[in-house]
């Protein structure tokens, strides 16, 4: 839990440096992110006069569950401290409320952007929930387990081998996971454009300890999802339960260099492309919905596809 | 360029030519009221100029009743001096936001009488929401306020509202010798200071039938031709950033700062701020100067190519700009729209072509035109006047007058008066100067392309969604210090 804590904010400042790096800027320290977030915590919180109580508590909330979530995935061992107390659709649900008490609390205040925000969201949510459900079926019916630990134990064994539905999962895993992570194209995490904002028009009225929040879930969010497709999808190098104390250090070694690739995938391909219309952002989903959809059906059809 | 002829009208021709404008006879270029007396300026079909006067105290037949380009000039005019359009269609101020001392400043000054809220124009309808941006925005930008009324994500109507950056420039015109003039002119709107500057000079040196050295046109060309450079490549990179496609702005970024810090070696000033004064410019290029500025045009020239490619390329980027803010030929037309953002429309003006002034009656080259009129086409009529900035400066350095770079001015003996149209990188601005016999300015009128360009984007926003405003704005990249005079 400490682990992904300490990383999160690091594997941002990673990705915005080497976006950073692909524009031929200099680029600031990997270690912005945290030195922002300890910032913001000593400063002074301004409050909107007419924020509610949810205002106040929706930040702590949002960051508890997405902490808790991102404590479930595998990260360099199976069987962790908590792996064996939620699953992966417990992990969906965990984000699902951070996210629906983050619109509300972009709603909350009453300022236009934060509901454009929040109905920008949830609209993006309502396809990616289910998108990222069916992603779960297709893993749950290979693995015969929603529980994260065996789903990569078995990714892992030579029994599973090339599957047609596991790379359509994979697919629609890192789209979901571009939208969810509000990145480009479905948004700009750098913009400063209210008007085109989506995860930032909700959290405008934000600011100290409650924006500091409300940026660490955010970070952990995005760590929680490359840890997740590495888990599942490149869990070489996971250790067991139990095994050697090398094991765990080379283990370890594995999981930084899954992330750094994650991050640096990330940043070529938000570099390369445009952010799209928000009325394609559907299209962009649907796709991503369809691809689960297809690898749970043809996983119906025939168990070795 | 002909002389504009300068003419003093009757109620009866006034309304005549109110109606001309709407019949879309001539073009309006600009309305200014001055002492005692409005005035029009207005271009025919065949690029005449006209001038007209009409005596006033107080009241004056609405030139925005027939012809809706002239409103928010009309609303300025009564808001600085008191003249008031009879019948107008919007009798709302413009410039005063009731924060000034004193009411109609340059006409009968009067105490500040309470005046109700500012309205908004009313929307109705179902399920519509208002969006208030600004006068404070985000980014680093000059303030103006944009309401917008929307249904879900498709926008209903954008209101504007500017004049947050009024700083009084016709008043400090007033009674100003030439050389503060000049001064002033430069500092209107800060990416055009050279446009500015040489509108002004053009116009003393018209008024006072002054000839100019033509090692100094050939330099003030220069000067004007790495403004479009610059500030070309700053928006298409701008432009791009925008879409989230920040690999654009880095390059056109990089590109732009190239091109400052030439022009800063070769002049003196990376703006170009006070290098052209009345009669000539203040400074001339050297040959370390000239090697600076040859330099960059190859490394541009070596450069640009390939970003054309890239934003040519790149999918998702031009599924963001085709199709988006559409502006139709027809409205380009009838609000006189310069630069890019008429030209992306069909309507194929260029002072330098169509007025020409020295020296871009003796240069080469074609003015782009497209027919689409969306963001895109903004974009790639930009892309080609880069192209023919970097012709146009080979021509001018290959062929670089030796020679004086200043002719001192006559003094005047007589009042006159002049009208000038120059071409900055966003369009025609106009310029009318009107000075007394000892040479103190008596009313200068500095009209920013701007002024007809800001209303289209209010037009061209409508239909599409709010999330794309940013691009579409960025498309215009109207001037709000160029307007809120």
């Amino acid at each position: 839990m400490a682990l992904v804590i300490a990383l999160a904010p690091v594997l941002t400042g990673v990705v915005r440096k080497m976006k950073a790096r692909l524009m031929r800027r200099r680029g600031a320290s990997i270690l912005q992110p945290w030195r922002d977030i300890l910032r913001l915590m000593r400063k002074e919180v301004v409050l909107a006069d007419n924020a509610s109580w949810l205002f106040r508590v929706a930040p702590y909330v949002i960051f508890a569950a997405t902490w808790v979530a991102a404590a479930l995935v595998p990260t360099f061992a199976t069987g962790l401290q908590f792996s064996w107390t939620a699953d992966l659709i417990a992990i969906v649900a965990l984000l699902g409320s951070a996210r629906f008490f983050l619109a509300l609390a972009g709603m909350d205040v009453g300022t236009a952007f934060g509901g454009i925000g929040s109905s920008r969201e949830m609209m993006i949510a309502t396809l990616a929930e289910p998108a990222m459900l069916l992603i779960t079926f297709s893993l749950a019916l290979i693995a015969g387990s929603t529980q994260l630990s065996t789903i990569a134990e078995v990714m892992a064994s030579p029994a599973v081998g090339l599957r047609v539905s596991l790379g359509m999962a994979l697919v629609a895993m890192v789209m979901v996971a571009l939208a969810e992570n509000a990145r480009i194209p479905v948004d700009n995490p750098a913009t400063h454009l209210e008007l085109t904002m989506v995860h930032e028009a909700m959290v405008l009225e934000y600011s100290g300890r409650h924006l500091a929040m409300i940026e660490l879930a955010a970070a952990l969010k995005l760590l929680l999802y490359i840890s997740l497709i590495a888990c599942v999808f490149a869990p070489w190098g996971i250790a067991a339960p139990g095994a050697a104390p090398v094991t765990y250090l080379t283990a370890t070694l594995a999981y930084l260099a899954k992330l750094t690739l994650g991050g640096a995938a990330l940043a070529a391909f938000e570099t390369s492309i445009a952010k799209m219309r928000v009325f394609r952002v559907p299209d962009f989903l649907g796709a991503a919905l369809m691809l689960g959809l297809l690898g749970t059906l043809l996983l119906f059809v025939s168990r070795g596809l | 360029m002909g002389k504009a002829q300068i003419t003093t009208v009757t109620l009866a021709e006034w309304v005549v030519a109110a109606e001309a404008l709407a019949a879309g006879d001539a073009t309006l270029l600009s309305l200014w009221g001055a002492d005692g007396a409005v005035q029009m300026a207005l271009m025919d079909a065949g690029h005449g100029l006209r001038v007209l006067t009409l005596p006033t105290e107080t009241t004056f037949p609405s030139v925005a009743r027939h012809h809706a380009p002239a409103q928010r000039l009309e609303r300025t005019m009564t808001d600085l001096y008191g003249l008031t359009p009879a019948a107008t269609p919007d009798p709302r101020p413009w410039l005063d936001h009731g924060r000034w001392p004193m009411r109609h400043p340059l006409g009968a000054k009067g105490p500040v009488a309470p005046e109700p809220p500012y309205a908004f124009l009313p929307v109705e309808g179902e399920s519509l929401h208002q969006v208030a941006v600004g006068p404070v925005h985000a980014g680093i930008i000059e303030p103006g306020h944009f309401r917008f009324t929307a249904q879900g994500e498709t926008v209903v109507r954008l209101e504007q509202r500017l004049g947050y950056t009024h700083k009084g420039v016709d008043a400090l015109m007033l009674g100003a010798s030439l050389e503060r003039g000049a001064q002033i002119a430069g500092r209107v709107s800060g990416d055009s200071a050279v446009a500015y500057q040489w509108g002004f000079a053009r116009a003393v040196e018209t008024a006072l039938d002054a000839s100019v050295p033509p090692r100094a046109t050939a330099l003030r060309a220069v000067m004007a031709e790495l403004e479009r450079l610059a500030n070309h490549l700053g928006d298409i990179g701008a432009i791009c950033n925008d879409a989230a496609f920040a690999m654009m702005l880095a390059h056109c970024g990089a590109l732009r700062e190239h091109t400052l810090r030439a022009v800063g070696l070769a002049f003196g000033h990376r703006f170009c701020r006070d290098c052209i004064c009345p009669g000539g410019v203040a400074r001339d290029l050297t040959t370390e100067g000239a090697g600076a500025l040859r330099d960059l045009v190859a490394e541009v020239r070596a450069k640009f190519p390939a970003l054309v490619a890239l934003y040519d390329g790149t999918a998702s980027l031009q599924d963001r700009t085709v199709a988006t803010g559409t502006l139709s030929p027809a409205l380009a037309a009838r609000f006189g729209a310069g630069g890019y953002v008429g030209r992306a429309s069909g309507r194929d003006f260029d002072t330098r072509r169509d007025l020409p002034y020295a020296p871009y009656d003796r240069l080469s080259f074609t003015v782009p035109t497209r027919a689409e009129g969306d963001v895109n086409a903004r974009v790639w009529v930009r892309i080609h006047e880069v192209e023919q900035s970097l012709a146009l400066l080979s021509q001018l350095l290959d062929t670089l007058p030796e020679g004086p770079i200043h002719a001192a001015l006559r003094a005047p003996t007589e009042p006159s008066a002049a009208l000038t149209l120059t071409e900055g990188f966003r369009g025609d601005i106009l310029i009318w100067l009107a000075m007394d016999a000892s040479g103190t300015i008596t009313r200068c009128h500095l009209r920013d392309p701007s002024w007809f360009q800001w209303p289209l984007l209010e037009a061209v926003i409508d239909g599409n969604i709010i999330a794309d405003f940013p691009l579409c704005n960025k498309s215009f990249n109207c001037s709000y210090s160029g307007v809120d005079l």
